[in-house]
């Protein structure tokens, strides 16, 4: 009974979530007493789980796998969950990740649970606690059957290195046909996304109007964060859909996570509860967003921003 | 051809979260159901669909028959027919089952879920049905056009679009973008008296077994208070997220 761990890659390159779902397979499989393997499609870099205990890394290239469609990658999985009796499946919570997971858990029948917040809390029953309500709560939640698949919320467990002496095999597997082709795909190249960052920057209504957001560009630029806003926003078209974070947007839970202009409805709040430090630049002092905030300043985001950007770059 | 659009019933955005039974179920008392954001979302292209592809939408949900009255607005919002299994939704693996076993008598060319419900936010239910089904699936899905019995579809994915097409049955996780905000359909009085002359089918449930059960819900801890620093002093802010909260 060993364990698994989804290490997704982009451009042949093994992502960061990936080697934190490895550090968290790894403790699972110690506790568990068995091993650890680590699956990862057309990969060039995949040595580098060694550095985080894999027993095994199974290597899956194939053209046809070239493009991530949660069937094929899920019935290329399921072989190997079969040849390798494995008992836990671990997934990231990145959208690729869960939306394989669910599919997995369909063709394989088995029990996936997502948004799980740490290590089980007991193996037997298996116990894990995950967040839910958007983050407004938190719950214990047992599950049963053979296999069990589960995603874990970014930032949520950290990163261990854990000398691993893994082999890398390549599997013969079948591969299924499927009508799924992706014909094309558009992407902002450069820009650090949401579900990446450590640091996020956000604003909101206060902002008066599209032709203001350079300046929150320069100010993610400078900190290398994401962009991202509130809904009304994006309901607006000021900025894209993709940037709109809370409960019926994007979560986000970021190491930083700084708010302009944004008054903190419960909505809002709901999607980004579990970023670690929040700053509320907000220029009404009874703006409910500071209750939940770490830190705050009270006054024009007019004239603070830029002037935290040049004190920020002065900084560097 | 024929729709199902399989819609969960959801708390308030604006809810108090609380707890019953020794913080081990949710407590429903005051609280407003509405119909799941991202359903509402793939219900208004549904009915779009029925002009433009000349489908017939039928709305589902797995539930008690405190989910009938969302299920009536659905139909006044432009659905042809509802139907409800009885029985209490209890874990996403149940409700995918449920809505399996339904789809195996009935066949539907789309079914239509949201990406994930604003409840519990396990974005579980369409991938179960898709794998089960052994259908074609697409989650976070933002664009969906039928040309000649072929799908055209576009998904979010980390930083941008990915546009795919592939042949029916299909299941898809919608999300906004596949309609606007805007294009939300308010009922009016006309489809509410339709409304209630269309049927609303109660299915017994095959009573699956959950896979999923939530012991303890808690609630995050209380905030500290907000640390605050004032607009002329903004080298203090960079000094406390460099050297006190070290996330910069
Ligand atoms: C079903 C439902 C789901 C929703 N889901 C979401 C969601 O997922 N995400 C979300 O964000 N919202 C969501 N909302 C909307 C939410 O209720 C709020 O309406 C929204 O978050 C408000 O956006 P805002 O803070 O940008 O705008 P406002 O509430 O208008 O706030 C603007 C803020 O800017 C401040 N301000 C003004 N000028 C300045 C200045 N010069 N400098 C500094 N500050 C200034 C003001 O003091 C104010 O606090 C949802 C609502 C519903 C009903
Ligand atoms: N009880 C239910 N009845 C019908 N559909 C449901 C139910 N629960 C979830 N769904 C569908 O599955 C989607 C994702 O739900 P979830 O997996 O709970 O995040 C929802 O947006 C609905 O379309």
């Amino acid at each position: 009974m060993s364990v698994l761990v989804y290490s997704e890659s982009e451009n042949g390159k093994l992502k960061k979530s990936s080697f934190e779902t490895a550090s968290y397979g790894k403790a699972l499989s110690q506790e568990l007493g068995s091993k650890l393997i680590c699956v990862s499609f057309n990969c060039s870099d995949i040595e580098l789980l060694n550095k985080y205990g894999a027993d095994k890394i199974v290597n899956v290239e194939s053209s046809n796998l070239k493009d991530f469609t949660a069937k094929t990658y899920s019935h290329v999985l399921s072989q190997v969950i079969e040849k390798e009796n494995i008992s836990v499946v671990i997934l990231s919570s990145s959208a690729d990740a869960k939306y394989l997971g669910a599919y997995l858990a369909g063709i394989t029948d088995s029990s996936y649970i997502s948004n799980v917040v740490a290590l089980p809390e007991s193996l037997n029953p298996f116990i894990v606690r995950r967040s839910c309500f958007t983050n407004k709560a938190f719950s214990t939640t047992e599950i049963n059957g053979n296999l069990k698949i589960i995603s874990i919320s970014s930032n949520s467990y950290e990163i261990n290195e854990n000398n691993g002496d893994g082999v890398i095999e390549n599997i013969d597997y079948n591969e299924v046909s499927s009508t799924f082709k992706v014909s094309n795909v558009e992407k902002q190249s450069a820009k650090v996304t949401i579900a990446d960052a450590d640091i996020v920057v956000s604003a909101g209504r206060g902002l008066k109007g599209p032709e203001h957001w350079h300046m929150i560009e320069e100010l993610a630029e400078v900190l290398g964060a994401a962009t991202a806003c509130s809904k009304p926003v994006s309901d607006m078209g000021w900025r894209p859909h993709s940037e709109h974070v809370g409960q019926t947007g994007k979560p986000v839970a970021s190491n930083l996570y700084i708010a302009i202009g944004i008054s903190g409805a419960i909505q809002h709040l709901a999607g980004i509860n579990s970023s670690k430090v929040k700053v509320v630049i907000n220029s009404d002092p009874e703006a409910p967003f500071f209750k939940a905030a770490d830190y705050g300043v009270v006054g024009d985001a007019f004239d603070i921003i830029p002037e935290l950007i040049n004190k920020l770059k002065a900084r560097k | 051809m024929n729709i199902l659009v399989c819609i969960s019933n959801v708390p308030d955005t604006t809810s108090k979260i609380n707890f019953t039974d020794s913080d081990s179920k949710f407590d429903k008392n005051g609280v407003q159901f509405i119909i799941n954001p991202n359903d509402e979302f793939g219900l208004t292209k549904a009915v779009w669909m029925k002009d433009s592809n000349k489908a017939s939408v039928t709305v589902l949900t797995v539930g008690d028959s405190s989910a009938d009255t969302i299920l009536r607005k659905c139909l006044a919002i432009g659905a042809d027919k509802a139907i409800r299994i009885d029985c209490e939704a209890k874990d996403a693996y149940s409700v995918a089952k449920e809505i399996v076993a339904h789809c195996e008598s009935i066949k539907y060319d789309i079914i239509i879920c949201g990406r994930e419900s604003i409840d519990y936010n396990g974005g579980l239910v369409p991938g179960l049905i898709a794998g089960c089904l052994d259908y074609n699936f697409i989650t976070n899905c933002v664009s969906l056009e039928i040309e000649s019995g072929k799908a055209k579809c576009a998904r979010e994915i980390s930083g941008g679009t990915e546009f795919s097409e592939c042949d029916l049955p299909l299941v898809i996780g919608a999300q906004k973008g596949l309609v606007e905000e805007s294009d939300l359909i308010i009922p009016n009085m006309r489809g509410i008296m339709m409304a209630r002359q269309k049927p609303l089918d109660v299915i017994k449930a095959q009573n699956i077994n959950s896979r999923a059960n939530d012991k303890k819900f808690f609630k995050p801890k209380e905030k500290g208070e907000v640390k605050l620093v004032k607009p002329d002093e903004l080298d203090k802010l960079i000094d406390l997220l460099e050297n006190e909260a070290k996330v910069i």
